[in-house]
């Protein structure tokens, strides 16, 4: 249950190691598809290998990598989140409505976005944790609730033209070579290092891989469980309502249709970055991965040109097989050795 | 607490009406539907014009029916501790299959019924497929149910929308508009479905060993198996059978608009019919389940919408009610929230005693 796959990486031999070890499997797997999609597209298009076209990657899916990073975490308690769409939905709506119709400046209303998903996550948490339900219904109602709520604050698209929000949204941090990142990019980016030294280096990151283990060894322990629960799930809510503030940044405007079908994309994205959907095993740097691979795909299709968009969605779920499946061999071998 | 010994041998009827499983849900539509029947009294009046039968009533059971199939199966899926999120993506597929064969039957000068029975059939045997390929990922390669499913409902429109090459599929074809919008004896044809699969369902579950081995798994699969009950084969059948709902929804929902859209048909269908199930008094955690009560939560949820039409509240406003209503069953279903209720009530008696 370690949880730092870099450590392992430095050791000499890192990377022999890795193919033995079943926990880095799933990583060292998602890594290299990545690489490997990455020369393939760098052969058979022009200007494929550019790294604006990388950091496109971030900018084009920043929201989806500050959410998955949150579902991670839920995953690994071997939880779900449902919610998570919506209530970046939720995010969007309600930030363009403080600034554009009631007047708010930015900031504020961010901080109110935010604090508000963060109570809606815990919410869900306390329901899940207090009353044993399960975590799909209750965020499967949470979605329900989060897309309703949204609509009701609007039920059009409201677009953001507040300057300073337009500001933040067109400043472009250079990466030098002439490439540049967003500013949501580079707060996706933030989130992926939080996220990694949380699950990785704090008692609460050990105490959720323990329960993702088995919550009920982790009791035995005298760890926090329900406190951590709570938690994790109001994470997931903070990691959502921040994403759609930067899905504000990133379309200038709050649809309470944005961001449909998000939570698949996500739980996609950390099932492909090697996390066990059963819990208790898996890195937020697998996440990183996995929401990349994914923005790939797309980045392929749209540099192909002649493939329909639908494949785009063929193809996630065809890397979702592969990687379940490989997950249960994985699985089914640890438990014979 | 009294000991269930002190209840007397025979309760009375109005006790054993109100520990009827089916008690609460029935006892919701009827006061949703009474409740619009008291705001706009024309509600409720059924009206016999040129040999059919018109009104609010039926509109809401027709328009119900595709949903009820879903959650028919869904409910045999939930109750061998299953779930299938992919049957709103399998729908869109039985939709587009049955609309793509039309079309390529009928250019082709295809007359008559053929075109008709080959679309039924390519359509429910697309979907019983996918319903077998759930299956078999969930018995077989052992991965979690919603998991398994979610593969299919995330590639399962983009399949739809390769079968349809992205583009909505017209249907211009009188024999499969009758599916959809036609009348038997005065009531639409949909409604004929849904009975025929409910009798069917009801017979084999009720009068065979089945709906015993069904309700063994969900208690406890590996006692079931231990048993002797071919748990495996059952599950995999209760998901090819999902499937094969999905699909007639589809065939429905396609012929009602004459028309399939790979992208939206059946859109967050999956979240309704586990409502459904839920209404009716399914336990999520498998093993009791209410065939009966998933039809009367489908029913609930349809009046529920064209409630809130009719009323002329924002109809945004439906998503909000239908995530209340489910948290309110999930709180009601869960043993420690009716512990706290109970140990309230209690105190609130003791209180005032």
């Amino acid at each position: 249950m370690s949880a730092v796959p870099l450590r392992g990486l430095l050791r000499p031999g890192g990377f022999a190691r890795l193919w033995r070890d079943p926990r880095y499997v799933s990583l060292a797997a998602t890594v290299s598809l990545f690489l490997a999609m990455s020369i393939a597209g760098g052969v058979l298009y022009d200007g494929f290998l550019s790294p604006q076209v990388f950091l496109n990657l971030f900018i084009d899916n920043g929201f989806l990598l500050i959410v998955a990073v949150g579902m991670t975490f839920v995953i690994l308690t071997g939880g779900i989140d449902l919610s998570v769409g919506a209530v970046v939905a939720f995010g969007t709506v309600l930030l363009a409505s403080l600034v554009q119709r009631h007047g708010w400046h930015p900031l504020p209303a961010i901080a109110l976005v935010l604090a508000l998903g963060t109570a809606f996550g815990a919410l869900m948490g306390a329901a899940i944790q207090r009353y044993r339900l399960q975590p799909f219904v209750v965020t499967l109602a949470g979605m329900f609730l989060a897309r309703g709520a949204a609509t009701l604050v609007s039920v059009d698209s409201i677009g953001i033209d507040h300057a300073f929000h337009v500001a933040v949204a067109s400043l472009r941090i250079p990466m030098g070579g002439g490439a540049s990142l967003s500013v949501g990019a580079a707060i996706a980016l933030l989130v992926v290092a939080g996220g990694a030294v949380l699950a990785g280096m704090t008692r609460f990151g050990r105490t959720v891989y323990a329960i993702g283990g088995s919550e009920h060894s982790a009791r035995l322990m005298g760890l926090p469980v329900d406190a951590t629960l709570v938690r994790v799930y109001a994470l997931s809510g903070f990691c959502s309502a921040l994403a759609g503030v930067v899905c504000t940044f990133y379309m200038l405007s709050g649809y309470s249709l944005h961001a449909t079908g998000l939570e698949l994309d996500a739980i996609a994205a950390v099932v492909i970055g090697g996390t066990l959907l059963a819990g208790g095993s898996g890195y937020v740097l697998g996440t990183l991965f996995g929401v990349l691979v994914l923005g790939l795909i797309q980045t392929l299709i749209v540099f192909d040109g002649t493939l329909s968009s639908w494949w785009t969605k063929i193809a996630i779920g065809a890397l979702l097989l592969a990687f379940c499946l490989m997950q249960r061999l994985l699985a089914r071998r640890g438990g014979a050795g | 607490m009294a000991a269930p010994a002190a209840e007397p041998p025979r309760p009375s009827l109005a006790k054993r009406a109100f520990a009827h499983p089916l008690f609460w849900p029935l006892l919701a539509l009827a006061l949703l539907l009474l409740g619009n029947g008291v705001f706009n009294p024309g509600f409720l009046s059924l009206e016999w014009r040129d040999g059919r039968l018109y009104g609010n009533l039926v509109d809401i059971a027709n328009r119900a029916a595709p949903l009820i199939l879903v959650s028919l199966g869904m409910t045999l899926v939930i109750a061998v501790r299953g779930l299938d999120i992919s049957v709103g993506a399998v729908l869109a597929i039985a939709a587009t299959v049955a609309a793509w064969t039309i079309t390529r039957m009928t250019a082709g000068g295809g007359d008559g019924l053929a075109p008709l029975f080959a679309a039924v059939a390519a359509a429910l045997g697309a979907a019983a497929l996918c319903g077998l390929w759930n299956g078999l990922l969930v018995v077989k390669v052992g991965m979690q149910p919603i998991i398994a499913t979610l593969i299919l409902m995330v590639a399962g429109r983009g399949i739809a929308q390769l079968v349809s090459d992205g583009q909505i599929l017209t249907i211009y074809y009188a024999p499969y508009a009758f599916l959809g919008s036609g009348f038997v004896l005065g009531l639409p044809f949909a409604l004929f479905v849904v009975l025929a699969v409910f009798v069917a369902l009801a017979l084999l579950l009720d009068r065979t060993a089945l709906g015993l081995f069904v309700r063994a798994i969900g208690h406890n699969p590996v006692a079931a198996h231990v048993a002797g009950v071919r748990a495996k084969a059952i599950t995999l059948a209760l998901y090819v059978f999902c499937g094969f709902c999905a699909g007639l929804a589809g065939l429905l929902v396609s012929a009602n608009v004459a028309s399939a859209d790979a992208n939206n048909a059946g859109q967050l269908l999956e979240l309704d019919a586990i409502l459904a199930v839920a209404l009716g008094g399914t336990v999520l955690a498998g093993g009791r389940f209410s065939l009966a009560g998933s039809l009367v939560g489908a029913l609930i949820i349809q009046a529920l919408t064209t409630t809130i039409y009719a009323v002329g509240v924002p109809p945004q406003l439906n998503l909000v009610v239908k995530a209340l209503l489910v948290l309110a069953v999930l709180l009601l279903q869960s043993p420690e929230c009716r512990g706290q209720l109970k140990a309230l009530v209690q105190r609130q008696a003791r209180g005032r005693a």
